[in-house]
């Protein structure tokens, strides 16, 4: 933890009272912990976004361009043109304040500007004023405001503190959502250079290297080959796992923190067991080593920019379909708008499990599998042998991610495969889970950790769901299946509620997978024995 | 303030109302210009909005899914809470629209002792939402007694239905009731929880008082003073059968009804009261969860600059050579 963490029992000390003053005239403050960094100048001249310069969100001088403001109003307009979704979400809001204690990050904070709303209500203030008549006439009293740099600092500061985790659409009885606003919102600031590192410089390295960490061909073979070794000495299994290899039936692409994260590398071991017990003809690739897409927290040209390489290297290959890992809002992208943006995939077949047989309808044209809907479809037809009782030493709840619940809607998948691996599973309370479950509130790229205090606030609500499983029915372990989640969740939990740990849905797979010829297990995928049963539990049993 | 400011606003279209139905000479364009305007400006405004809103292109199919996808078949999919067919989506749109689905999930939270966040029902708010919608378009429909001549069956029918309970005379009609305590609700709760007050706007409480006014008005005709009803309905009927008529026995209190009617049809199409016509659109309910299943196109879709896997193998040849991973071109 940062030494400016103050204790949970000071965080907490929320007060939701909101402050007298009108939201209309406020100013941010930059206080430490609840802000990210801007974007350094390397990255956005890499990818070519306009205004790279050295500055930061506490500076007085943010380096505006000279016309700034006709810059952001000539994008809205833009914009206002092209989505219906955003000049509707512009005029329609009735402020009923429905969504506006559904926001992790207003739950976490007592913020008002983070009630969705008001988050909404900072970009549509500017919209009445430059793009309704009675905006133009009226002014504030039918709820406008002029484009000040104040302004601007506000959209950088809520904008960035927001994890489009879509919670408070579900609630809104207009289906108004709240990231499509924050994408927007941050379409606008890009176009004048208010950008923050964490997001830049992964989509940077993506663009480059084919992956968010930058890492580069050879360093990837190495990763995926020191998995490889680790997994004989696990099992005495040599398991093969081919990178870049043309006429492969299927690309497997996951995000890359997989390979080189931790908890997130039990998953990757767990996906090559599972490969290797089906005899899967699959390839990684070293190009499209990422599946994770932080163009969806810049703008929608970087989300198609970044994503064009996983059909392009599909094609090259020559595979029949592609499957994808455990990740978030990896899927959201891939479910929602890579068909849209670099489709149609029509060199690529419909997939088909090779081991079942089961053709994915639900994937026709995209032509692309979460690794959940190939799981379950193995598990339900009994090819896989599995023994649960290897992960009895573990006490299970599952977190939806919110990308995969809200964007797509695999609520079911994940369960029934951690109830078919493991013998233990509480859900949480139910206004915490599936289409109602709370971000990790660190999504979206706000995942660094000089926002660190805002990221404990805003991961609150998700910790304190888990402490109530925690307490009542002695749950140690948080599976989900989301790699900011793996990333984030394990220091969110720690501050919270410490006992619990975090894994991906294939680590636990790959515990309970009983592998042909392998040699008597007595460690976990992590290296922790297994539980033994004692005397007592089987007298009892 | 906000809501200050908005109750004085209302007051003084009450005040202009009653005036200008009183003196003589302005009688006519209270009775005929003003409400005849209006209705175009309300009917001309809410096809310009909805007609601008349907021509703006949907890139990116981007429902919010509130249920389990449609995928292996074994697995029961929501079929409305997250429809993949358009008869799917009809079925969430009904509900949305009919029974307000989505306000009914609403929660409550609580920070309690321990700490423990609770997220308890709240049903309030969604049930004075409805209350109100439905209870206005009852009362509308029920106002077609005023401008149709035979009146139609249905609309006599609703009245009777909504007098049900007999009390008074005239008899009291549920609705009127229930439009003002549903208002007087939504009012209250604004004014009262201290969040929805932080941001609620002037065009809030306008909108509500507006509507008070209305439906105030119309219970005090009906049920506290003697209107000549006939004379009502001639000049209703004077009014959309473009022969308009001025009838001397129309009362003060009519003419501010009307005049409050009048606000309402003319600010609607230019204020946040056109969500009726807007949910209809809203891309993250109106479209179906099929994205794997059916490409979706994006009109404006452009080429965008990418770094491809020459450029890449070029850049990295040395290592992928070391690294003994396969060239295109060796």
């Amino acid at each position: 933890m940062a030494e400016h963490t103050p204790a949970p029992e000071q965080l907490i000390q929320v007060d939701y009272r909101p402050p007298a003053k009108s939201w209309m005239d406020a100013r941010v403050e930059f206080r430490k912990g609840t802000f990210c960094y801007s974007a350094g100048a390397k990255s956005l001249a890499y990818l070519d976004f306009p205004n790279p310069r050295e500055w930061q969100p506490f500076d007085q001088d943010w380096k505006l361009p000279p016309d700034w403001q006709a810059i952001i109003l000539k994008g809205m307009k833009e914009r206002l043109d092209r989505f219906r979704s955003f000049r509707l979400f512009m005029d329609i809001c009735v402020r009923c304040g429905a969504c506006a204690d559904k926001c992790h990050f207003y739950l976490g904070s007592g913020d008002p500007k983070n009630m969705p709303v008001v988050r909404a209500e900072l970009l549509r203030s500017v919209y009445r004023r430059y793009f309704t008549t009675a905006g133009r006439l009226f002014g504030r009293l039918a709820g406008a405001r002029d484009l000040t740099e104040d302004v601007l600092k506000e959209w950088f500061y809520y904008f960035y503190q927001c994890t489009e985790c879509r919670r408070c659409s579900v609630f809104c009885p207009y289906g108004i959502d709240t990231a499509e606003v924050t994408m927007i919102g941050r379409e606008l600031l890009n176009l004048v250079g208010c950008n923050i590192n964490w997001v830049m410089e992964p989509a940077a390295n993506c663009f480059r290297t084919g992956n968010h960490l930058g890492v580069q061909p050879h360093g990837f073979k190495d990763s995926i080959e020191f998995a490889v070794d680790e997994l004989e000495e696990l099992t005495g299994i040599r398991v093969d796992a081919p990178i870049n290899r043309k006429g492969a039936e299927i690309l497997f692409v996951v995000p890359s923190a997989d390979y080189f994260g931790t908890p997130h590398y039990f998953t990757l071991l767990g996906y090559l067991m599972l490969f290797h017990e089906i005899g899967l003809d699959y390839t990684f690739s070293a190009f499209a080593s990422e599946g994770g897409n932080f163009g969806l927290f810049a703008s929608h040209e970087l989300i198609k920019r970044l994503n064009a390489k996983i059909y392009a290297e599909a094609k090259r290959l020559g595979v029949k379909w592609i499957l994808g890992g455990e990740c978030g809002h990896m899927w959201r992208v891939l479910h929602q708008y890579m068909d849209t943006m670099n489709g149609p995939a029509d060199f690529l077949e419909p997939p088909v499990s090779p081991t079942t047989g089961t053709r994915f309808d639900n994937a026709a044209s995209t032509k692309m599998v979460h690794i959940c809907e190939f799981t379950a479809d193995l598990i339900r037809h009994g090819k896989l042998k599995l023994d649960p009782s290897r992960n009895d030493h573990w006490n299970v709840t599952f977190h939806d991610s919110c990308n995969p619940v809200r964007a797509m809607g695999l609520l079911e998948e994940p369960r029934y495969i951690i109830r078919s691996v493991c013998r233990t599973f509480h859900e949480m309370p139910e206004n915490t889970i599936r289409e109602q479950t709370f971000c990790c509130g660190s999504g979206s790229g706000l995942g660094t950790d000089e926002n660190l205090e805002m990221r404990l606030r805003g991961g609150f609500p998700r910790a304190n769901a888990v402490k109530h499983v925690h307490d009542q029915h002695g749950v140690n372990l948080l599976a989900c299946i989301c790699a900011i989640d793996k990333a984030t969740l394990p220091p969110l939990l720690e501050y919270w509620v410490p006992g619990v740990e975090v894994a991906g849905i294939h680590e636990l797979v790959g515990n309970a997978l009983v592998m042909a010829g392998e040699r008597p297990r007595t460690t976990d995928l992590r290296g922790d024995p297994l539980h033994v049963p004692q005397k007592e539990e089987l007298a009892h049993a | 303030m906000n809501a200050l400011y908005a109750f004085i606003a209302v007051s003084a279209l009450i005040a202009v109302g009653w005036i200008g139905g009183t003196e003589g000479s302005t009688r006519p364009v209270f009775a005929v210009l003003v409400p005849g305007v209006a209705i175009l400006l309300f009917l001309a405004g809410l096809a310009f909005r909805v007609v601008r809103w349907a021509a703006l292109p949907v890139p990116f199919r981007i429902p919010t899914t509130a249920g389990q996808q449609r995928s292996l078949p074994w697995i029961k999919a929501s079929r409305l809470d997250n429809p993949s067919t358009t008869l799917g989506v009809i079925g969430r749109m009904a509900l949305e629209i009919l029974l307000f689905r989505s306000l009914f999930r609403n929660t409550r939270a609580q920070l309690r002792r321990g700490p423990r966040l609770l997220h308890g029902e709240n049903k309030y708010l969604w049930l004075g939402a409805l209350a109100f919608h439905w209870s206005f378009l009852v009362i509308f429909l029920r106002h077609l007694r005023f401008f149709m001549e035979p009146v139609p069956g249905f609309a006599n029918a609703l009245a009777s239905v909504d007098g049900f309970f007999q009390v008074g005379v005239p008899p009291l009609y549920v609705t009127d009731l229930v439009v003002l305590a549903a208002l007087g609700y939504l009012l209250a709760r604004r004014l009262k929880d201290a969040q929805v007050r932080y941001f609620s706007l002037f065009t809030d409480y306008f909108a509500l008082w507006l509507l008070i006014g209305l439906a105030g008005s119309g219970v005090l005709m009906r049920y506290f003073t003697r209107q000549d009803v006939v004379a009502i309905k001639q000049l209703a009927m004077g009014l959309v059968t473009f022969s308009p008529v001025v009838p001397a026995s129309v009362s003060a209190l009519f003419f501010v009804h009307l005049f409050l009617l009048s606000a309402l049809l003319a600010y609607f199409p230019f204020s946040k009261l056109v969500h009726m016509a807007g949910v209809f659109l809203t891309p993250t309910r109106n479209l179906a969860n099929n994205n794997r299943m059916k490409r979706h196109v994006n009109p404006w879709d452009y080429p965008v600059k990418v770094h491809t896997y020459e450029e890449w193998e070029d850049e990295f040849r040395d290592k992928l050579k070391a690294a003994g991973l396969p060239l295109e071109r060796a």
